[in-house]
C-alpha cells in the first residue's frame, strides 16, 4: 500500500508520540511577521529560551504596513511600533527579516515562495491561517497560534494531531473568463467552510496538474476557508521550473539531488484516500460571494438564496443573517449590485500572474464613477516586476490607485479600510463581518477579473461579457 | 510548567447565537495592533456588543443579567477563520475559561485548549436546552465535567464531546506543551538531522 505525500511528509517529520496521544512535529519552516509573532519572542524572553534554529525562521512584515506611505515614521504609532518591535527581535534573534528596505518585503505567502524558502516535501509553520496557501508546493503547511509561533522558536516543533486526506479531483479544461480563484469558491460552496475539518485537503486531477504555481497557491490558500487546515498539490516539473534559482532554491549538484527528493514525496498511485470528491471543471462558473462566509457564494448568473431555500432551520438563520447584513434581498440577481470599492490584491491574488491577466483587459478602460478602485501588488518583488512591464501605467490610466505592497485591505490592519456600509469587490478571502475594517462594510469575494469587471462598471458583472472574454483571448 | 490539572469548569452561562462566528467577529484586526495581549479582554465581541457610535447594542452580552457569566454557549463552526490566538487571548481575558458550541474551528480549537480554555461540543438540540435553561435563570451553574463528558445545570445534564488529545492534555494539566516538546530536544535535532534542507 503506497502513501500520500501528506503522510510521507508527516513521517519523515515526526519526532514521537506526546503522552497526550498528539504528535511531536518537526517544523522545518518557520515564517513569522509582526502581528503574531512578538508576543511569542517575549515568551521566550520571560522564559530565558533562545530559538533553537534561527536560520530556519524567515520575517517579514506585512498586516500592519501603510500602502499609501512609505517613510517612517508612520502616521500609525502603533504600526510604527510593530514594525519595531519585530526588527528588534529579528536581530536580537538571528532572525532574517525581509523589511520594508530589502525590496522583498511582502505578504508572508508571497514572499516564501517567491524566495524559494518555500519548498516540497517540508513542513511550513506561520502564525496566519492562509500559511496553507505553500502547499502548492507539495509541502504540508499550518496555520499556528502565537504560543505555537513559541514553541516553533523554541523547539521547532508543534503538537499536532495527525489529519486525515481527502482528495479533490478536477478535471477538464476550464472554461474562458474561469479562474484557479473560481475553483477554491466552488470547492467551499459545495464542500462548506466546516466541510474540511480533520482534512488536509490535496488537490489533484488535469485542472490542478494544468495549473501553474500561482493558481496552485490561490487554490491552497483558502483551503482554511472550507475548513481544512492544510491542502497541497503535488510536486510535479511545473513546480520544479518555478523554484529553480530562486535565491534560497538548491543549487548546483544539490539541486539535482533536491529534485529527486521532492519527486520521491508525491502521492503514490495506490494510496489509501479517507475520502475523493470529483468536480468537473466545465461546471465551475465565475463565482462570487453573496454571504457572511466563504461558502455563501453563487455563480454569477444565478440568484442570492432566500431564507426559505435554508434546508435547516440553522441554515435558514444564516442566509437570513448574511442578507441582513449584505443589505440584500432573497432571491435577487447577484449581478447587477452596485459596488463602492474595488479591491485588487491579497495573499490569494496579489501575484504577478494576477495583475497581468487582469491588465490584459483593463487596459484602455476606465474605473466607473463613484467606484474607489485599488491595485496592491504582493510584494515588492512584484511590484518591481509589474513596473518593469508598465502595469502601474494601465492600472493608474485605467483610474486604480496603484500602492505599495501589504495585506493591505483584506483585513484592514492599516489604513485601507471600508466605510460605512460600502460594498467592496475583493479579490480576497474573506468576507466575514468587518472584515474590510467597517463593522457594517460588505465584501464580496471574486476572481481579479471579476473585481476588474465590477470596477469598470460600477456593479457585479459577469467579466466574459463586460471584456469580450473568449477561448481565443484567454489563451 | 505543568499546570493544575482541570477536571471541570464551573460557572455561569451566555448564550451567543449563531453559526460560523468567525475570529474577526471574536476580535476585529483593528484590535491586534499591540505586542502583548494584555488588555484584549475589553475588546472581545467589539462589534457584536458596540454600535459604530460605540453605543451597547441590545445583546446578551451586554445585558446585566449574564454580567458573571463564564461559560459561553454558541452555535456551529465557532472560531472559524484566522489562526489569531488574539481570540482566545481575549476570551479568556475577558473572564470566559470554557466555551460550549456545535463544533469548532481547527486553528481556534488547539490555540483554545493551549490556553486551558475548555472547549466541547454538544448537539444542537442539547445546546438549545441549555440556552433555554440559562435564559430562564441566568444565576443557573453549569459544570463542563471534562472527565466524564456531561454537562450538568440544576438537576439535568447534557452529553459533551472533546478531541481525545485535548482531554487528555486537560485532565494531565499537560494542555501548554511547551515542557514536553522541550524536553526531547536531542530527539529533534535527530530527525532534523536527517532532512537536507534543515541545514543541521
Amino acid at each position: 500500500m503506497g502513501q500520500s505525500l501528506f503522510e510521507k511528509v508527516w513521517d519523515a517529520h515526526a519526532v514521537r508520540e506526546l503522552s497526550n496521544g498528539q504528535t511531536q512535529l518537526l517544523i522545518g519552516t518557520h515564517l513569522i511577521h509582526e502581528v503574531t509573532s512578538p508576543q511569542a519572542f517575549g515568551m521566550l524572553r520571560d522564559k530565558g529560551l533562545p530559538v533553537k534554529y534561527p536560520h530556519r525562521t524567515f520575517a517579514t512584515v506585512d498586516h500592519i504596513v501603510p500602502t499609501n506611505e512609505t517613510a517612517e515614521p508612520y502616521s500609525d504609532a502603533l504600526a510604527q511600533g510593530m514594525i519595531e518591535e519585530l526588527r528588534k527581535n529579528c536581530l536580537e534573534n538571528n532572525v532574517k527579516f525581509f523589511d520594508t528596505n530589502t525590496g522583498k518585503q511582502g505578504i508572508v505567502h508571497i514572499v516564501g515562495p517567491e524566495q524559494g524558502i518555500t519548498q516540497p516535501g517540508t513542513t511550513i509553520a506561520c502564525g496566519d491561517s492562509h500559511t496553507s496557501t505553500h502547499g502548492a508546493f507539495g509541502a504540508i503547511a499550518f496555520g499556528i497560534g502565537t504560543s505555537q509561533v513559541r514553541d516553533v522558536l523554541a523547539t521547532q516543533t508543534i503538537a499536532l494531531n495527525e489529519l486525515k486526506v481527502r482528495r479533490i479531483n478536477v478535471d477538464g479544461e476550464l472554461p474562458p473568463g474561469v479562474y484557479a480563484k473560481d475553483v477554491i469558491l466552488h470547492i467551499i460552496r459545495q464542500l462548506g467552510t466546516q466541510g474540511g475539518t480533520g482534512f488536509a485537503y490535496e488537490y489533484a486531477g488535469s485542472t490542478f496538474e494544468n495549473f501553474t504555481m500561482e493558481e496552485r497557491m490561490t487554490v491552497c490558500n483558502m483551503s482554511i476557508e472550507g475548513g481544512a487546515r492544510a491542502g497541497y498539490v503535488n510536486p510535479d516539473e511545473t513546480t520544479f521550473e518555478y523554484l529553480k534559482g530562486r535565491p534560497y532554491s538548491p543549487q548546483g549538484a544539490a539541486w539535482d539531488a533536491a529534485v529527486e527528493n521532492w519527486k520521491s514525496f508525491a502521492s503514490d498511485p495506490d494510496c489509501k484516500y479517507d475520502d475523493i470528491v470529483n468536480i468537473d471543471a466545465a461546471d465551475i462558473e465565475p463565482t462570487v460571494t453573496w454571504g457572511i462566509t466563504p461558502g455563501q457564494g453563487v455563480g454569477i448568473n444565478e440568484n442570492i438564496p432566500a431564507v426559505a431555500d435554508g434546508k435547516t432551520q440553522s441554515e435558514r438563520d444564516s442566509i437570513d443573517e448574511a442578507l441582513e447584513h449584505m443589505k440584500f434581498e432573497g432571491g435577487s440577481a447577484i449581478k447587477g449590485k452596485k459596488i463602492d470599492v474595488a479591491f485588487l490584491g491579497s495573499c490569494t491574488n496579489g501575484r504577478l500572474s494576477d495583475l497581468k491577466e487582469v491588465a490584459k483587459y483593463i487596459e484602455g478602460r476606465k474605473v466607473a464613477e463613484g467606484v474607489k478602485a485599488i491595485v496592491v501588488p504582493g510584494s515588492q518583488v512584484v511590484s518591481q516586476i509589474a513596473k518593469e512591464l508598465g502595469l502601474d501605467k494601465i492600472y493608474q490610466d485605467a483610474g486604480f490607485e496603484w500602492r505599495a505592497a501589504g495585506c493591505s485591505m483584506c483585513l484592514a490592519m492599516n489604513p485601507d479600510k471600508l466605510i460605512g456600509d460600502q460594498l467592496c469587490a475583493s479579490s480576497s478571502n474573506r468576507n466575514f463581518k468587518g472584515r474590510q475594517g467597517s463593522p457594517t462594510g460588505r465584501t464580496m469575494l471574486m476572481s481579479p477579473l471579476m473585481v476588474a469587471a465590477a470596477a469598470v462598471t460600477g456593479e457585479v458583472s459577469d467579466a466574459r461579457e463586460v471584456f469580450g472574454v473568449s477561448a481565443t483571448v484567454s489563451a | 510548567m505543568a499546570s493544575d490539572p482541570i477536571n471541570q469548569v464551573t460557572g455561569k452561562g451566555v448564550y451567543v447565537p449563531g453559526d460560523d462566528i468567525d475570529t474577526d467577529r471574536i476580535i476585529p484586526a483593528r484590535f491586534m495592533k499591540c505586542i502583548t495581549f494584555d488588555g484584549l479582554g475589553e475588546y472581545l465581541f467589539y462589534d457584536v456588543r458596540k454600535t459604530e457610535e460605540g453605543e451597547d447594542k441590545k445583546h446578551n452580552l451586554n445585558d446585566p443579567r449574564f454580567s458573571e457569566a463564564s461559560i459561553i454557549v454558541s452555535g456551529n463552526n465557532f472560531g472559524c477563520g484566522s489562526s489569531r490566538e488574539h481570540a482566545p487571548q481575549s476570551i479568556m481575558r475577558a473572564g470566559y475559561n470554557a466555551v460550549v458550541a456545535g463544533s469548532f474551528a481547527e486553528i481556534f480549537y488547539g490555540n483554545s485548549t493551549n490556553l486551558g480554555v475548555v472547549c466541547v461540543t454538544a448537539t444542537d438540540v442539547d445546546r438549545e436546552v441549555l440556552a433555554k435553561a440559562i435564559e430562564m435563570n441566568p444565576e443557573l451553574d453549569i459544570t463542563i465535567n471534562v472527565k466524564d463528558h456531561k454537562i450538568w445545570f440544576g438537576d439535568q445534564y447534557i452529553t459533551c464531546d472533546m478531541r481525545p488529545g485535548a482531554r487528555d492534555s486537560l485532565l494531565k494539566g499537560t494542555f501548554d506543551p511547551l515542557d514536553e516538546l522541550h524536553a526531547s530536544a536531542d530527539s529533534v535535532t535527530e530527525t532534523a538531522s536527517k532532512l537536507t534542507y534543515m541545514g543541521v
